[in-house]
């Protein structure tokens, strides 16, 4: 006959206490954590929607329902249109050739895409005034050919792309990496041509890395301020995104307004952070299935 | 589909992985490259698939050369490994790839893959599972989805790099008869790529067995076991008792007593080493002939088919390594520390290069 010993709850307790900190210790810990968001997050975020509510529901549409405001929000969404799914399509391009290939470069091309997080968004812009400015290298040639790309479109959606480039890519290398190639060598052995190789193997298995760095490229491209700060010429109406339109509205001390166009961005922040939620719950009900 | 290898040589770096490699297969033929790792076996096989692409040489496959067609137009069968299987479409649609891929000219009808999914599916037994996705499988099931899939595009010529590498031994073991009478079944030429020596000699009809890029010897398993035709062979097919010294007038004379260097007709050195198998090694507990070697029983392992002895050689410090059936050790009683005399049945010499 054999004899079982039960576990009972008070050896849980003790291999418990061997390896977890003591509950007041964990209490402790997450309200500091909790405080921290608070100070530097929660109150914020209430504070802008309870400036732009200033006025009542009336004030809070009125300031973005003017002239400026809509061309501003429109801008936005143009610049953002261009430059994310460009940056898309050389994320995923960049991406597939560092993480499927060895080449001559492919080091120093990982430091170029790494590139726009280490410096500073101002000189970001400062590098196109440089090169397309009137004094820049190519300004002279521009003025002669009546284009315009400082202070003007073209301009605020190059720094945009230049500050937005890093997303898509260093979301997507780690992953194909790791997935190596064989899959697409498979494919290709079996008859498959680089195009359905891509479109049937390749993009399935990378799909939501792609859509979150899509995301994050996104959301940055629609709150990029110091670049496109230094690139605009800040004409109201015509060159102004909606993060410039905030700071504007606010020198002129029309904080209600200036909150209330920022409480959008806000949203639009909230909207990002949802979906990366959603996308990472597919991705680890994904990975369990391995 | 015969395949012809000519002077092929493939470098990375500067390291040479395959150097003037000449191979023939004919058609039907299932060979085994046959080698430990880095030997290039992979990479030779890669260059038949198109995957890779030879710095020197010439593939024909079925008499039309090859080194420059793309891999898409090849019509080879790989199966890698690791197995790479779509990890986002079920089983079925695995299997069906290789059609569903096909210019829609060429392409059968929905009804006819599917057919044909099905039959490939009962070949290698995973009807069941059409449904499943790959991370549903076991390893040895996800190897057999890879298998159906590479058949299913009629390939000429069928690739496989280490397919049983990522199985345990048991399943390993069955999958490789599995593969034997598949092949017997079907008459694909397949080439299989492994560093089991076992795999190779029991489930291929001829073995090419490779070292540091080059062909060592290339026969059929009973030859290449029996009649190895360097050390390397003989050491790489199982396990072997090496001898540094040589078998002169029916006496073995070990190192100490005989080192003088032999000359070889174009002057360099070479000396003699005697290779000798474990199983082919008798034991007495007398002398009965002087021709024998004295030897100490240090270690004996009894689990196993067989019996293993580790010898300590009195004249020398070899270890010397004898396998015994079970009845004969029993019929010996042997311990630990008894005094035997050791005799070989049949044994091999090579002239390796180098002063004695």
């Amino acid at each position: 006959m054999n004899t079982v010993t039960v576990a009972t709850d008070r050896d849980a307790e003790w291999k418990d206490s061997l390896t977890t900190e003591r509950s007041f210790v964990r209490r402790l810990l997450i309200a500091g954590a909790f405080l921290y968001l608070t100070i530097f997050l929660f109150v914020p975020l209430v504070a802008i929607f309870a400036e732009a509510f200033k006025h009542g529901l009336s004030g809070y549409v009125d300031s973005f329902l003017n002239e400026d405001a809509l061309g501003a929000i429109r801008l936005t969404l143009l610049v953002a249109a261009v430059a994310v799914p460009l940056n898309a399509l050389f994320g995923v391009a960049a991406a597939w050739a560092i993480a499927k290939f060895d080449f001559v470069g492919k080091q120093i091309l990982i430091t170029l895409i790494d590139m726009p997080l280490a410096v500073s968004p101002v000189i970001s812009g400062l590098i196109y005034v440089l090169l397309f400015g009137a004094q820049g290298w190519l300004g002279p040639w521009l003025a002669e050919h009546d284009i315009k790309i400082l202070f003007a479109l073209p301009g605020i959606v190059l720094a945009t792309i230049f500050v937005t480039v890093p997303f898509v890519a260093r979301e997507l290398i780690p992953l194909m990496q790791s997935q190596g190639r064989e899959e697409e060598e498979a494919a290709v052995t079996l008859g498959a041509s680089g195009w359905q190789m891509f479109t049937r193997v390749t993009l399935p298995n990378i799909k939501w890395s792609l859509l979150y760095g899509v995301i994050l490229c996104n959301a940055r491209a629609m709150g990029e301020f110091g670049a496109v700060s230094v690139v605009s010429g800040h004409i109201r109406g015509l060159t102004n995104t909606m993060p410039l339109h905030v700071e504007i509205l606010y020198n002129e001390y029309n904080a209600a307004s200036a909150f209330g166009v920022a409480s959008l961005l806000t949203l639009l922040a909230i909207v990002t952070l949802s979906a990366k939620a959603l996308i990472e719950r597919k991705t680890v009900s994904a990975k369990s299935q391995r | 589909m015969s395949i012809h290898v000519e002077h092929v040589t493939k470098r990375f770096g500067t390291f040479t992985v395959l150097n003037d490699v000449n191979l023939q297969v004919g058609a039907g033929e299932l060979v085994a490259l046959l080698g430990p790792s880095g030997c290039g076996k992979t990479t030779l096989l890669r260059i038949l698939a198109g995957l890779e692409r030879p710095d020197q040489g010439r593939i024909f496959l079925h008499g039309a050369e090859v080194t420059d067609q793309r891999i898409t137009e090849r019509r080879v069968g790989f199966v890698f490994q690791h197995y790479a299987l779509f990890r986002h479409m079920t089983v079925a649609e695995n299997v069906a790839f290789g059609l569903t891929v096909q210019p829609r000219a060429q392409r059968p009808s929905t009804a006819r893959i599917q057919e044909k999914v099905r039959e490939l599916l009962t070949l290698v037994q995973l009807q069941a599972m059409a449904d499943r996705y790959p991370s549903q499988l076991s390893g040895g099931q996800r190897q057999r989805v890879a298998l159906a899939r590479a058949l299913a595009v009629e390939p000429k010529l069928l690739l496989l790099d280490e397919p049983f590498g990522a199985l345990d031994a048991k399943v390993r073991k069955e999958l490789r008869r599995w593969l034997r009478r598949l092949h017997d079944e079907l008459h694909i030429t397949s080439i299989l790529v492994t560093h089991d020596q076992e795999e190779a000699l029991e489930a291929a009809h001829r073995v090419v067995v490779m070292h540091q890029g080059n062909i060592e010897q290339v026969g059929t398993p009973d030859e290449v076991y029996e009649n190895p035709a360097t050390p390397f062979v003989y050491q790489f097919l199982g396990d072997v008792n090496v001898f540094h010294g040589r078998i002169a007038h029916d006496r073995y004379e070990d190192k100490e007593a005989d080192e003088r260097a032999h000359a070889d007709a174009d002057g360099s050195d070479h000396r003699e080493v005697t290779f000798v198998r474990p199983h082919d090694l008798e034991l007495s507990l007398n002398r009965t002939t002087p021709t024998q070697l004295e030897a100490t029983v240090k270690f004996i392992i009894t689990a196993g088919a067989r019996v293993q002895v580790e010898l300590a050689s009195k004249e020398s410090s070899e270890i010397i390594a004898v396998e015994l059936t079970k009845e004969r050790y029993r019929e010996l009683k042997l311990q630990q520390g008894d005094v035997v005399f050791v005799h070989p049945r049949q044994l091999q010499v090579f002239k390796v290069p180098g002063p004695g």
